[in-house]
């Protein structure tokens, strides 16, 4: 009979308690982010729309190498290697299908020259599905993004047009093997 | 003279027609209201908005959602059994519509002066179930016999207690009939004497409309909708309106029987009445937001084993105090 007292007891309390803390939440600040008018904060590393970017010089970073499209789980990019006539690779073509892609971010992590990024940006809705297709003109930026100061072919050991080998930053010159001199 | 009725026939008939259509319309708009009013203070208890586009507030969603709901397919499934599956959601309508037609509103407000009014009410609830057991029967699916038999025996259940609360209230009043019962609470609200009768009236009515925390016929997680899985268009609105039609029913039904109805001081009679009932429906919602689902067998042991007792008491002890008195 006490047991079945107490019983009562806690339960008839625990009931009015969660009535009594679910109330208390009509004066808590609501978390809902009102939208269009009110726009959300997204984190710098947010993934959403993917942009190519370029170095402090102005020149693409992009340098063709396909491994963005090869990490792509979903095979929405496609690149078009093309040549500039002192040999630095850049793309013909760069096309991103964004009605499939699904902003994994794979491809950012893929790229070694930081060129291809994903902005904090998802507002990409379209009413006509082929408006999904990026092609380079829509994808390029003028500015670096994420990663200011970056320059691929200034810390790179290939030698391309301007620059030669031995010549990009922290690289020692190159060691001339069929030389017996020290 | 017309049909051997005198001109002050006709228009106490005329104002009783009208008087009837108000309260008839007046109850489906707040229940078509407590839609809006539910998800917003769900919201609010949730730390969200709720519906707050359409119109001002959001008040236009029910517009909304009623025009969507007429123009959708009202779709029989083919293995149903037709009439019983077009008969069950008119019923749930119709019981809870002709329950409101013996709640005093007002000293002169109320459509039919029954001096069996609880009785009437008691008996409208039950007719209730009926819809639901129809529902669920007709549809020939699995979910919704599982769900209407719940609701059967949960019903059937809860209006025991129901019923038992209400005798003390009887007892206290000396009469079935409503206004009287108001009128008897000049001095004291009923909830004052009889408050075990209140809790266990309200928990009945919960149960009775099966509304969280007593919703188990419609429990999403095991039986998707319950008896109204095979419902769709205006014969599922049908449901939904009703079940709030419900609400307001029992909201009105504790202010009458417990809250002394349309007494209070300065403010007009209506007024105090729907603040009060108003008050019990955001009182429901707010259960609705707070509570969990008991298991079914709690639910028939809480029933059967603490407010059936509790009622048994109720009624002795308050039947001993008249006794007494008298």
């Amino acid at each position: 009979m006490k047991n079945a007292a107490q019983n009562a007891i806690s339960a008839t309390s625990g009931v009015l308690r969660t009535l009594g803390m679910t109330f208390m939440h009509s004066f808590r600040k609501r978390d809902t982010i009102m939208y269009p008018e009110e726009q959300p904060y997204l984190p710098p590393r947010y993934r959403g729309r993917i942009v190519l970017t370029r170095d402090p010089d102005g020149a693409e970073r992009c340098v063709a190498c396909n491994l963005c499209s090869v990490a792509c789980p979903v095979d929405c990019i496609s690149v078009v290697k093309t040549e500039d006539e002192t040999g630095r690779w850049y793309p013909e073509s760069f096309r991103i299908n964004f009605s499939r892609c699904i902003y994994c971010g794979f491809c950012e992590e893929a790229c070694p020259t930081y060129a291809i990024q994903l902005t904090p940006d998802f507002e990409m809705g379209e009413f006509d599905r082929q408006q999904m297709v990026y092609e380079k003109s829509d994808l390029l930026i003028s500015g670096v993004g994420k990663r200011p100061g970056y320059n691929f072919y200034r810390v790179a050991g290939m030698a391309v047009g301007g620059k030669d080998k031995g010549a990009a930053e922290n690289e020692a010159e190159p060691i001339d093997i069929k030389t017996l001199l020290p | 003279m017309i049909f051997g009725l005198s001109e002050h026939d006709i228009i106490s008939i005329g104002l009783t027609a009208i008087r009837t259509l108000v309260i008839l319309l007046g109850s489906v708009l707040v229940a078509a209201m407590m839609i809006w009013v539910e998800r917003r203070l769900l919201g609010l208890w949730q730390d969200r908005y709720g519906p707050n586009r359409v119109g001002p507030f959001g008040l236009l969603q029910v517009v909304a959602d009623m025009i969507k709901i007429f123009f959708k397919e009202d779709w029989i499934p083919p293995f149903a059994d037709k009439a019983v599956f077009v008969v069950a959601p008119a019923i749930i309508m119709l019981t809870s519509m002709l329950a409101f037609a013996v709640i005093p509103f007002t000293p002169t407000w109320t459509v039919v002066n029954l001096n069996v009014g609880i009785l009437f009410l008691l008996a409208m609830s039950s007719l209730g179930v009926y819809s639901v057991i129809f529902a669920g029967w007709a549809s020939d699916n699995k979910y919704a016999l599982l769900g209407a038999m719940r609701t059967a025996a949960q019903m059937i259940s809860y209006e025991v207690f129901m019923g038992l609360s209400l005798l003390g209230v009887v007892l206290l009043a000396g009469s079935f009939n409503l206004g009287v019962i108001v009128e008897s609470q000049r001095g004291m609200w009923n909830v004052i004497p009889q408050f075990p009768a209140f809790v266990i009236f309200f928990l009945a009515g919960c149960a009775e409309i099966h509304r969280a925390p007593f919703d188990l016929p419609e429990a999403e997680q095991e039986l998707t909708s319950g008896y109204h899985t095979e419902y769709s268009g205006m014969k599922f609105g049908m449901f939904f309106v009703g079940e709030y039609l419900g609400i307001v029913l029992i909201s009105c039904l504790v202010t009458t029987l417990f809250f002394g109805g349309w007494l209070g001081p300065w403010l007009p009679g209506f007024v105090w009445f729907a603040l009060k009932a108003g008050f019990f429906m955001c009182f429901f919602i707010l259960l609705r937001a707070a509570t969990v689902r008991p298991r079914y067998d709690q639910l028939m042991a809480f029933g059967w084993k603490v407010l059936l007792p509790i009622a048994i008491i109720n009624v002795a002890i308050t039947g001993a105090i008249v006794v007494a008195q008298s």
